[in-house]
């Protein structure tokens, strides 16, 4: 069984957010008007946000990309009612969204606050609703919703493999964030396996993943040099 | 029987409330159901055009709405668990008090209930609570013992009912057939008493346990996330003893109103009011206790997460609400509840006025703060409610306070057999009852 997961090597990332729009792009991702932006409704899956370590003056401040982590123990799913967030048996903590009753418990007890909620039903200008990804369902108004490490590029790419008649390869499956980052600072791959790329980084030296001491066991590592 | 002070006539004025109707009702009525119709145009834009008409925003998922929920369902433990102890600790001033109390419960339940339902996204899909309910989501919980509850505490409500609702089945006067239905062919019959008597202590005894576990699961929701400030295990008997703080400061409100609107003076009396004055007084108290001992924790243990939210209540953002919180729930009413000569309905209905002020702001300073802090650096969002939820709060409220009239226009509001009863056969009981504590009063 495959247990995907992410590394994100902050030394390589310049913060250029070409994650962001692939990301936006590739999963119908609603565009907020800036007056609803200023008022925090904005849907970013994947997000830059400062991230400071230590305290003035020896101080160390930088940006990190910040998307679902997809815990392993999940604080989001346990509270859902209906079952309409959970973690499936590849590890990624998926959203139904034609089934969520937009309660808004999940994003509450979310400690990294990347679940989304629609205010309003999503908009797009008309010039961009032809270009929408046929792939990924547009949310309603109401409902909640989050990476999903791209699911429906899993989907695409099994099926492709059991038509070619051949085991589903690394590369067929790929985020559009970390197909999109110019400076290949991030890497998707397989926990479980020891040989993947993902493996072998998330136990190197370098590694860490964000606020480790909640138990919430992310699948999300970041590699950093540190202070 | 001939010889007691009383004569049944007397109870006529029970029945006023039922069988007339007069202007100043009509009135408040009117004006009323024009405050429920300006919510409900108020609900169906939030329904067309989604949350975004509310002030929440992300981190701040959860706002006036929730707060509501947990407060009204605090509100509704006034009713069935006093009157629940009263009936078993055999407290004779319970008598005119009771219905008052337990209608409370059952009705604004539906708007705890309610609150939840305007705070849903998608309320159309409400029923997948039911279709694919997930039994480890708190929430759920809530459901469950809300359910529960309702039914426990409408089936309370009911039984003290049935022998009053035999007796305005035989005075025929309006709506006969109504009361012949619900009336269960109640004859006043010697079995019947004791059946009856024996389901009312039952039920007394059931329902104690489901209402504190309701509010416990109220608070679960809150405690068993690991959220800065609701991750504590006090939650859950912080907030029973809220609940049931607020639930008798709502009482005595409704006693002061029926009082004055029915002219109820001599079954609702000063000495009833002086007597909730005192339960309130210790659950000011207790409120206090757990307050300090629920902010000193966290004030000891010292982690930032916490202390942060901590600060913000203290002299931050939230000081306003906090400071307020601690002047309505215990500055105010301590001094006025702790002397007797102030323990007059006047005086403890400023003291449960201000109670259930400074209860709401608790609810509401218990629910946002949290939420405006979250781990992770995050946009600077401030909430402040919109009109919108404004407008619900006051529908609530209305349609609350129109439903308990419309109940003392079809029911009586204080329980007509049981006055009697303590009348004509609690005083023996009493002195039966006295007998067997004490030595030399003529017992074996």
């Amino acid at each position: 069984m495959h247990k995907w997961g992410m590394v994100i090597d902050l030394d390589r990332c310049t913060a250029c957010q070409a994650c962001v729009v692939a990301c936006h792009s590739e999963n119908n991702i609603a565009l907020i008007g800036p007056e609803e932006s200023a008022k925090g409704r904005t849907i970013h899956w994947i997000e830059l946000i400062p991230y400071f370590e230590g305290e003035y003056p020896h101080i160390k401040a930088r940006l990190i990309p910040r998307l679902c982590m997809h815990c392993e123990h999940p604080p989001c799913t346990k509270v859902c009612p209906v079952y309409a967030t959970y973690l499936n048996e590849e590890g990624i903590v998926t959203q139904i969204n034609y089934r969520c009753i937009g309660c808004r418990y999940c994003t509450t007890a979310c400690p990294y606050t990347v679940k989304y909620f629609n205010w309003y039903a999503p908009k797009w200008p008309k010039e961009m609703k032809g270009s929408l990804n046929r792939d990924v369902s547009i949310r309603t108004k109401g409902v909640v919703e989050k990476c999903t490490f791209c699911h429906h590029r899993l989907l695409k790419a099994r099926e492709k493999a059991k038509v070619e008649g051949r085991d589903l390869l690394p590369e067929d499956y790929i985020p559009a964030c970390v197909q999109a980052c110019p400076s290949g600072a991030m890497f998707f791959g397989d926990l479980n396996d020891p040989f993947s790329t993902v493996s072998k980084l998330s136990r190197e030296r370098r590694a860490f993943r964000l606020m480790e001491d909640l138990g919430t066991e992310p699948k999300v590592y970041y590699l950093s040099e540190g202070v | 029987m001939e010889k007691t002070h009383y004569n049944r006539t007397e109870d006529e004025i029970l029945f006023n409330s039922i069988e007339r109707t007069g202007r100043s009702f009509c009135l408040t009525l009117f004006i009323l159901v024009a405050i429920i119709l300006w919510a409900i145009y108020a609900y169906q834009f939030q329904y067309r055009e989604g949350l975004g008409v509310t002030g929440l925003a992300r981190p701040i998922f959860w706002g006036v709405y929730i707060t509501n929920f947990v407060f009204f369902i605090g509100i509704s433990h006034a009713g069935t668990l006093i009157s629940a102890i009263l009936r078993l600790a055999k407290a004779e001033w319970r008598r005119s008090i009771t219905r008052s109390a337990e209608v409370i419960t059952v009705l604004v339940l539906f708007f705890g209930v309610g609150n939840i339902l305007m705070d849903l996204g998608r309320p159309d899909r409400m029923f997948n609570i039911i279709k694919y309910s997930q039994f480890r989501s708190p929430l759920l919980w809530d459901v469950s013992s809300i359910t529960v509850y309702l039914t426990a505490s409408s089936i309370y409500l009911y039984l003290p009912l049935i022998p009053d609702i035999a007796l305005l089945r035989d005075r025929g006067k309006k709506r006969p057939w109504l009361y012949r239905i619900l009336a269960l062919g109640w004859r006043g019959t010697e079995r019947q008493h004791r059946l009856l008597e024996k389901a009312i202590s039952v039920m007394a005894i059931l329902v104690i346990p489901v209402a504190v576990s309701v509010h416990t699961v109220v608070s679960f929701v809150f405690a068993m996330t690991i959220q800065p400030m609701w991750h504590s295990a006090i939650f859950g008997p912080y907030f029973v003893a809220g609940a049931i703080f607020s639930g008798i400061a709502a009482l005595i409100v409704a006693m002061n109103v029926i009082r004055k609107v029915y002219h109820l003076e001599e079954y609702l009396r000063p000495v009833h009011f002086n007597h909730l004055g005192i339960l309130l007084l210790v659950m000011t108290l207790l409120w206090f206790y757990f307050t300090f001992t629920e902010y000193l924790t966290t004030y000891y243990g010292g982690e930032p997460i916490h202390m942060t939210i901590f600060w913000m209540k203290l002299t931050g953002r939230f000081a306003p609400y906090f400071w307020g919180m601690v002047l309505f729930c215990f500055v105010i009413p301590l001094p006025i509840l702790s002397f007797k000569k102030m323990r007059t309905p006047f005086g403890t209905l400023i003291a449960s006025i201000s109670v259930i002020i400074g209860m709401w702001l608790e609810r509401y300073v218990i629910v946002i703060p949290t939420l405006t802090n979250p781990r992770l650096p995050n946009e600077m969002v401030r909430y402040f409610p919109t009109w919108i939820e404004w407008s619900m709060f006051a529908g609530c409220i209305a349609f609350f306070i129109l439903l308990y009239m419309l109940f003392t226009k079809l029911f009586p509001i204080v329980s007509i057999w049981e006055v009697r009863e303590g009348r004509e056969k609690s005083l023996a009981e009493i002195q039966e009852r006295i007998r067997t504590y004490l030595p030399g009063l003529g017992a074996e």
